[in-house]
């Protein structure tokens, strides 16, 4: 099942890659060959077989809800690019939150 | 003989008997770090300063009379996947090449409260993708062996650093084979865990339901030691095993007698190097003559594991990538015009090709229309591997095969194909689908290069994977250590 | 648009349609996923760690407390706990959320269907619930520049100690057909909330948000019309009058020969309107894949249990054993029971005293003192005790009932008990006959045209000359003395 070129676009922009040109016409090739490779799973018998999202079959891992240490606001803030009024800045957001 | 070339065993009888320091251990691996890793490059940060004062607190307080572990003051190369506060920390990426994590990994305090001495971070395919750490975004790691060559990946950098006497010790991760295939490659042991077995705070994410930490050693004995000293239920992790065995050095000399090994047929792939298949034959030879009773087996959902894993495995680190976007950490792009332009534009700046094509992969495995025919019928693949691995051990104690289809290659040689790439991982992957266990243990050399015998455990089955890897090891001598890259 | 469609419209024959979108924020002392605290007004990023920052490395553990308060919330809405229940990643990038994926529950929710019986105005509805699951709230973003809204800002500024705080998000079915209905549910809702202690779901402080789709049909049709989603509206007033607002639009765009467009509105509380936000140039697409660095929630029929033996008494139950104990009208019944500081208050001050009374006290002039003096039923500073004395002290005709209203004033700034405060301020009332009779003689003398149009059948008339007896005796006389004094004299 080849990859469209609009998929790729489409793809890249969920998730936020502002590929060139290029890399457009270079994934949408690598993709499409492993998907191919994908393709190949389709065929085996999965009919009735739950699917294994973790190999550990634990369930209920909880913790108490009591406090714990945070970090200082300045460990906090340590590694933003920019800071203004204690808090991380971001350039303007156009879009509201979906 | 340097104090750089021994193991770790065996500096800690030097350290009981006062016939050498933690300090002394360390000058030696920085000297040898010194000397080599310019032209290596399996460090990308070196702390020194730090190592060193550290070594003179294990020192001290063995002075003192005070109770040490068997790694206390053992120096360690430490893969920059996990993070150490207030230590550059990369993931083998632009997109973090200034990044200063606030906080330590679990198994960076376990190490410290160990008294194990970290000489610094080790280079890796970026966040821990590919299989020859050409990934990287600071440049290859060489193969001690052959510096034309690569030493695997992604935990190139901690495997060439042991292989080349730079660091005693190493700490790499595993997800489709990063610790076991360099390990091969490097000719050293390799061990990944039962999932589960060591704790994953504070290890950056590649894909969450297959990473795994493990250790990278010289010799079977150390990587027992090591990995005694990782593992344990974490409750910062809620994937921890929470009464998981302890111990699995005591019962290293038990022996293979008796010992029901299955030989996986589809670990035997055509294409798989002569030269390999000829030293892993020999190999599973000389453990029927060590007491082991070997039958063939034969597993056909590993056949389909690549395929599940390439699905599952991107899909999941698009979503932990996600996170590295220019907002809290890492490189931002400047003279953005809004903040999703900001975004694209740094991650466009700071990935490389080979962490941008499984983003793309595993979003669109993800996306809309495409999930059940994808990941979920990935993810119904993986119960397929794990039943049937599950079966094979009612009838074998353990399964082996060949680490890697090939012994290193050249740099440069599969970076542009990512298929022969992928390739590399084909023997390994499957049990990362199924969670289980692994060893890679050197079983010689063909061509003069290293090749490893894969050890397959059930969940929670290291200890007999370890005393089998030892008996076998110790039968077949330590052999020869890589004599290129040496001062 | 044909001829057809627009005489229903033009007739009115158009119901709506409004399911609500309930995100409620659970009272834990920690995060959903780590240990941090939830204390809300701190100051900004000093309250988040690795997990909630979402640093690389970091990992989620799930919080046994917000999973129990959400059970709790789905044994009160009568759902179904689920066996087995998931964690699923919500995959979209966006500056207030560290992960850049929001960790929810998607196909495996914890409390499935469900409803919640709701009084509308006398009338009982049923409104069902679809489900109830848990998530992670986002941070919060101040927007820099003209308006502090986000369109027109040069940057933004994140603090992410929201960030990770527990969320359940509550789903109606479509099934309230009006404004007033909306309003109460999320009324009930709240109610409910309340009284099982997992919130304190204030809507001015974010703590409880509605998302609201309304869509309108014509009656007597299955199909849903086109759906347009009401965002934060963050009071009842605003929920009310949106829901209002919008049902009309739609109903004015189709009579006017127009389409409706499915899209997400913003309520500008100042204009009075809906406003179409800015609309998306892509698709959203989530991507839900089930959370790998979590395991599943396993829910026994024991554990349920255990929940619904110990649920606190809920709304619905509250108001009908007051209306058996009190006989009070549901109205007020319904008021009392809304806020359980008001419940526990009244129950206290109504202990072994006439409900009636008390509730129009407490109701009534308690209210408009606490409102006037800037107090909440929370700050309140007259204890049930106080009031309860002052109740007796107007039973016994100790001081009169207005004169009570000046005393409860007083009783706002001062410790002494209502006893004192009558005795100092000289209110207690004149019950002596023999005093009263004497200004009710003053009173009939001086008002001889009064007094002849009382004796002539204008009964009415006698208010006025009460009306004088009190103003002579400062209000401080018991007015049913004289009443009747004033009847003896006049004949």
């Amino acid at each position: 099942m080849p990859i469209s070129r609009a998929d790729v676009q489409h793809v890249a922009r969920l998730a936020r890659l502002a590929l060139t040109d290029e890399e457009l016409d270079r994934f949408q090739a690598q993709l499409s060959l492993i998907l191919d490779e994908a393709d190949k799973i389709k065929r085996l018998p999965t009919e009735g077989v739950p699917p294994t999202a973790h190999p550990l079959p634990r369930v209920n891992v909880w913790r108490d809800d009591t406090p714990g240490p945070c970090l200082t606001r300045e460990e906090a803030l340590s590694t933003a690019p920019e800071v203004e009024q204690d808090r991380f800045m971001v350039p303007r957001i156009i879009e509201e939150e979906p | 003989m340097n104090l750089a070339d021994l193991t770790a065993h065996e500096l800690a009888a030097r350290f009981a008997a006062g016939e050498a320091t933690a300090v002394a251990a360390t000058e030696a691996a920085l000297e040898r770090i010194r000397a080599t890793d310019d032209r290596l490059h399996a460090f990308l940060t070196v702390t020194g300063e730090q190592a060193l004062h550290d070594a003179a607190g294990v020192d001290a307080a063995r002075q003192r009379g005070e109770a040490l572990g068997p790694l206390a003051g053992v120096p360690l190369a430490l893969k920059d996947v996990l993070v150490t506060k207030g230590v550059r920390t990369t993931a083998g990426s632009k997109i973090l090449d200034e990044f200063v994590p606030p906080y330590d990994a679990t198994v960076v305090t376990r190490l410290r409260q160990a008294g194990v001495v970290i000489l610094g971070k080790t280079n890796m395919d970026e966040f821990a993708m590919g299989s020859s750490t050409e990934n990287s975004g600071f440049g290859p790691t060489r193969n001690p062996w052959d510096p034309s060559r690569v030493p695997g990946g992604s935990s190139g950098g901690s495997a060439a650093a042991v292989a080349a006497g730079l660091a005693t010790l190493g700490i790499g991760t595993d997800t489709g084979g990063s610790i076991r295939q360099p390990a091969s490659l490097c000719g050293i042991v390799g061990v990944k865990p039962t999932y589960g077995l060591v704790s994953r705070y504070g290890l950056i994410a590649f894909a969450s339901s297959l990473d795994q930490v493990g250790p990278l050693t010289r010799d079977v004995r150390d990587a027992a030691t090591l990995l005694e000293a990782i593992s344990g239920h974490d409750p910062m992790d809620s994937t921890s095993i929470p009464e998981a065995p302890t111990d699995f050095s005591s019962r290293l000399e038990a022996g293979v007698d008796g010992l029901r090994v299955g030989v996986v047929d589809e670990l035997f792939l055509e294409g798989t190097d002569a030269g390999v298949l000829a030293r892993v034959r020999e190999a599973l030879d000389r453990l029927e003559r060590l007491g082991a009773r070997l039958e063939p087996c034969s597993l056909p959902s590993f056949e389909y594991a690549l395929s599940a894993y390439y699905l599952i495995a991107p899909a999941e680190c698009s979503s932990n990538l996600a996170r590295y976007d220019g907002v809290r950490w890492g490189l931002r792009a400047k003279d953005a015009g809004d903040v999703v332009d900001m975004m694209q534009r740094t991650r466009q700046a700071g990935f490389g090709p080979e962490v941008k094509r499984r983003i793309m992969l595993g979003t669109y495995a993800l996306s809309a229309g495409y999930y059940d025919a994808y990941y979920g019928q990935a993810q119904k693949v993986r119960t397929l591997v794990l039943r049937e691995l599950q079966a094979a051990f009612q009838r074998f104690d353990l399964l082996a095969g060949p680490t890697s289809p090939s012994v290193a290659f050249p740099i440069g040689e599969r970076v542009d194909d990512p298929l022969a790439m992928y390739l590399s991982d084909v023997f390994t992957i499957p049990v990362n689908l199924a969670g289980n266990a692994a060893v890679s243990v050197p079983a010689g050399l063909a061509d003069g290069l290293p090749v490893g015998l894969q050890l397959i455990a059930p969940a929670l089955g290291e200890a007999t994977m370890l005393r089998a890897a030892w008996a076998f090891e110790q039968d077949l001598g330590l052999g020869a250590r890589p004599k290129e890259v040496r001062p | 648009m044909t001829a057809a469609v627009a005489e229903e419209v033009g007739a009115r024959r158009y119901e709506t349609v409004i399911g609500i979108e309930t995100h409620c924020e659970l009272a834990t002392a920690t995060k959903m996923f780590c240990a941090c605290p939830t204390a809300f007004g701190a100051d900004p990023n000093t309250q988040v760690c690795p997990v909630c920052l979402g640093e690389p490395g970091s990992l989620p553990v799930v919080n046994a407390r917000a999973v129990e308060f959400a059970a709790r919330i789905g044994v009160a809405l009568h759902s179904r706990i689920a066996e087995r229940s998931q964690f699923h990643r919500k995959n979209y990038f966006y500056p207030d959320m560290p992960k850049n994926y929001q960790i929810s529950q998607y196909d495996e929710p914890l409390c499935v269907g469900g409803w919640l019986d709701v009084d509308v105005d006398g009338a009982a509805r049923r409104i069902g619930i679809t489900r109830v699951h848990l998530e992670e709230d986002t941070g919060k973003s101040l927007h820099v520049g003209a308006t502090g809204r986000i369109h027109g800002a040069d940057y933004s500024l994140v603090d992410y100690n929201r960030a990770g705080i527990p969320l359940v998000e509550i789903v109606s079915e479509p099934d309230l057909r009006s404004a007033d209905e909306a309003r109460a549910y999320a009324e009930e809702l709240r109610a409910v909330l309340l009284a099982l202690g997992v919130s304190d779901a204030k809507l001015e402080e974010g703590s409880m948000r509605f998302d609201v789709n309304v869509s309108i049909r014509p009656v007597g049709h299955a199909e849903l019309g086109t759906k347009v989603e009401l965002k934060n509206l963050n009071s009842l007033r605003s929920l009310h009058r949106a829901v209002g607002y919008e049902a009309e639009r739609q109903r004015r765009v189709l009579a006017d020969g127009g389409e409706l467009a499915q899209e997400t509105r913003h309520w500008d509380e100042g204009a009075g309107r809906t406003e179409p936000m800015r609309s998306k140039e892509y698709a959203t697409d989530y991507r839900y894949f089930p959370e790998p660095d979590l395991v599943p929630i396993q829910a026994t029929a024991d554990w349920v249990e255990r929940l619904r033996a110990t649920l606190p008494e809920l709304p619905a139950e509250q108001r009908a054993r007051l209306a058996e104990a009190t006989g009070l009208p549901a109205k007020e019944i319904g008021w009392l029971v809304r806020d359980p500081e008001v419940l526990a208050y009244f129950q206290k001050v109504a202990e072994g005293r006439d409900p009636r009374a008390v509730a129009g006290w407490v109701m009534g002039e308690l209210q408009r003192d606490l409102r006037e003096l800037d107090h909440t039923m929370a700050t309140n500073p007259v204890s049930p005790e106080r009031l309860g004395e002052l109740l007796d002290l107007v039973a016994a005709g100790t001081v009169s009932a207005t004169a009570a209203k000046d005393v409860l004033a007083e009783m706002f700034s001062s410790d002494a008990s209502p006893a004192v405060i009558v005795d100092r301020k000289g209110l207690a009332q004149i019950s002596d006959t023999a005093e009263l009779e004497a200004v009710v003689d003053r009173v009939v003398a001086a008002n001889p045209e009064l007094v002849d149009k009382v004796r002539g059948g204008k009964r009415g008339v006698l208010g006025a000359l009460v009306g004088q007896v009190m103003r002579e005796t400062h209000g401080r006389a018991n007015p049913k003395l004289v009443n009747e004094l004033l009847e003896r004299a006049i004949g």
